[in-house]
């Protein structure tokens, strides 16, 4: 198992090498004079050239990519080009705000989608078991800008039951800030998450070690709480572990929308104000943090069924 | 249920060979199933109403353009959902919205499987230095986090439909060629194609002739998904002032507009263009549900 990990660890380098290329071209090749953009559309010529020398545009193409490699490799990622500060800082500045947004609204949803699921492939094939899987179908059909805007106005708009958008540093204080994108996030992971836990509970209700337990005559309760929850926990763990860089990468939308001064609001800034040195960073960033959980699925995975066995 | 399953069986035995063989199938099997379940039954006949909806609007049967008249009016007989901004009806901007959902549901997740039903094709069967190739590219895009990528794609491309589908469709093709590619590793031994090569089929006959067909069932079921992803993501990226054009008609720039309405109060755009998307997206997630249980082999006995 570690001889697999390390050769799926070194695998990753390749893979980067793809991601830093793709990210690379898409900017400095077809993105247009990153420049240009840059200086804005009533620029002269000079002040093109002096902010060309400026951000390291002057060099030709190949020499800014190996410069860009260099600084993924040194974990150096420059500054912003929009406020100047290190990117570094913005990463550990905005890692808090995003995990205190993204981590009591994640487990949260996990549990609780987790129970509902198994309720209802307990009950399948009956009105219940129909309705949430309607309900999630529903759920899913409404655009997530529509739950942001409604329950934003519903309840802290007309409500007053929490502010309408605003940050407090303080970990003591934010709580009240994040009560309503908390709320909003939950409820848009329960029609996914339902219907993923729900088709693999069901996979795990038909198997035999089920079949055995019932013909021996033990209560439908005692075997899923017993047999099919545990035995489903397996692939439930790890498509829990393979959405968890959802964690870091935050809610884009919500955090922009609430002003939560998270990971995902700073790169929305970015693309606005054509920062490219932070959506460089922030994809090779999300692309690291997106292969290492999908290698800790597959190891997690082998390291609870004792059947898989990774060479 | 299972009495109806096996019935084709017996009428195998007792009628002509070549009736059997259509009514074994696989596709003709799908059909019968789906035919059976009114869900699915309804939700294609929801789409349909759809399509001729977008048809209608496209040509200018449906709701030419209006009269522009009184901003934010109410709702009324005349406007349904009241006036948008600039006095235009909302009800004939969300009619119109359909035809541009639509198209760029229909363009983006057709570009992403052709994508990903070709690489996954090759991947699968040739093996070797062409799947470490295709898995290499596939494993590079799936690294990047969509809502980055697809954002960084139409901020290069700029603004306007036709870049919103070849950036959603550039991006959303990784499952299906995964999941194409397992079925080709999967089918490109057994006898069928075995017998294919041995009457001198080449490799193309062989990928898109023999295997491509017994396939094809996933691609349907991914093709359905792709749709209603990329009408979701388009609401994202109007948002982010990524999507289409502001002159044109679409259901996110409805949304879009409500941000700033509400406070009015006013909730025409938001209502009208909800509700519109509300009845495609439920339909086709409705009918996908039925499509891949009547193409489960699976599901033959249940």
């Amino acid at each position: 198992m570690i001889g697999y990990a390390i050769r799926r660890i070194l695998y990753m380098i390749p893979i980067l090498f793809g991601v830093t290329l793709l990210t690379f071209t898409l900017f400095n090749v077809f993105g247009g004079d990153p420049a240009r953009r840059y200086a804005g559309k009533h620029a002269t010529e000079e002040q093109v050239q002096v902010i060309r020398a400026e951000l390291g545009l002057d060099r030709s193409l190949p020499a800014q990519y190996v410069y860009f490699v260099k600084q993924i490799a040194t974990f150096d990622y420059g500054r912003s080009w929009a406020s100047k500060q290190l990117i570094s800082t913005m990463i550990t500045d905005g890692i808090g705000a995003t995990l205190s947004l993204t981590a009591p609204a994640f487990a949260a949803s996990t549990i609780f989608c987790i129970f509902l699921a198994l309720f209802s492939v307990y009950g399948r094939g009956t009105i219940f078991d129909r309705g949430i899987v309607v309900t999630c179908l529903g759920l899913m059909s409404i655009s997530s800008l529509v739950y942001i805007l409604a329950l934003q106005y519903l309840l802290a708009f007309r409500g007053g039951l929490f502010p309408i958008s605003g940050w407090d540093p303080s970990w003591a204080g934010r709580w009240e800030y994040l009560t309503l994108p908390w709320i909003i996030m939950f409820v848009l992971s329960l029609g996914p998450n339902i219907l993923i836990f729900r088709t693999v509970i069901m996979d795990e209700a038909f198997q035999d070690y089920a079949r055995t337990a019932r013909a021996k005559g033990l209560a439908e309760k005692h075997i899923y709480a017993k047999h099919i929850l545990k035995n489903a926990m397996i692939p439930i763990i790890t498509v829990v572990v393979i959405e968890m860089p959802v964690l870091i990468s935050g809610s884009v939308l919500i955090e922009n929308f609430f002003g939560i001064p998270g990971l995902g609001g700073t790169m929305i800034k970015a693309l606005n104000d054509s920062d490219f040195p932070v959506i460089k960073a922030f994809t090779v960033m999300s692309a690291v943090v997106y292969m290492l959980f999908n290698l800790l699925s597959d190891l997690l995975y082998s390291a609870v069924d004792p059947r898989v066995k990774l060479g | 249920m299972r009495a109806q399953a096996t019935d084709p069986m017996s009428l195998a035995s007792t009628s002509s060979a070549s009736q059997s063989v259509q009514q074994n199938s696989l596709w003709w099997d799908a059909f019968r199933r789906f035919k059976r379940n009114k869900v699915g039954v309804i939700s294609l006949f929801t789409i349909l109403v759809y399509v001729l909806i977008a048809i209608g609007s496209a040509t200018g049967l449906l709701y030419p353009h209006a009269s522009q008249g009184e901003q934010y009016l109410p709702m009324s007989w005349q406007h349904p959902f009241g006036t948008d901004i600039f006095g235009r009806d909302i009800l004939g901007r969300a009619v119109h919205g359909t035809s541009t959902a639509i198209s760029i549901g229909l363009l983006a997740s057709s570009l992403s499987l052709i994508i990903g039903v070709v690489l996954g094709a090759l991947a699968g069967y040739f093996g070797k230095k062409v799947d470490a190739a295709v898995v290499w590219l596939y494993t590079v895009v799936d690294s990047v986090p969509y809502i980055l990528l697809i954002p960084a794609l139409t901020f290069v491309l700029g603004r306007g439909l036709i870049n919103v589908f070849i950036a959603v469709g550039l991006t959303s093709w990784v499952t299906t060629a995964r999941l194409v590619r397992g079925e080709f590793m999967k089918h490109k031994d057994r006898d069928y194609v075995l017998a294919a090569h041995a009457i001198g089929a080449g490799d193309g006959r062989k990928i898109f002739g023999h295997i491509l067909p017994n396939v094809a069932h996933l691609a349907f079921v991914q093709f359905g998904l792709g749709f209603v992803a990329a009408i979701k993501i388009e609401v994202i990226l109007s948002y982010l002032g990524l999507g289409v054009d502001p002159s044109q008609p679409s259901w996110g720039l409805m949304i879009d507009d409500a941000k700033n309405e509400l406070a009015r109060p006013f909730f025409g755009n938001l209502a009208a263009a909800t509700l519109f998307m509300f009845g495609l997206i439920l339909a086709f997630n409705l009918f996908n549900d039925a499509l891949r249980e009547a193409l489960d082999p699976k599901m033959k006995n249940k």
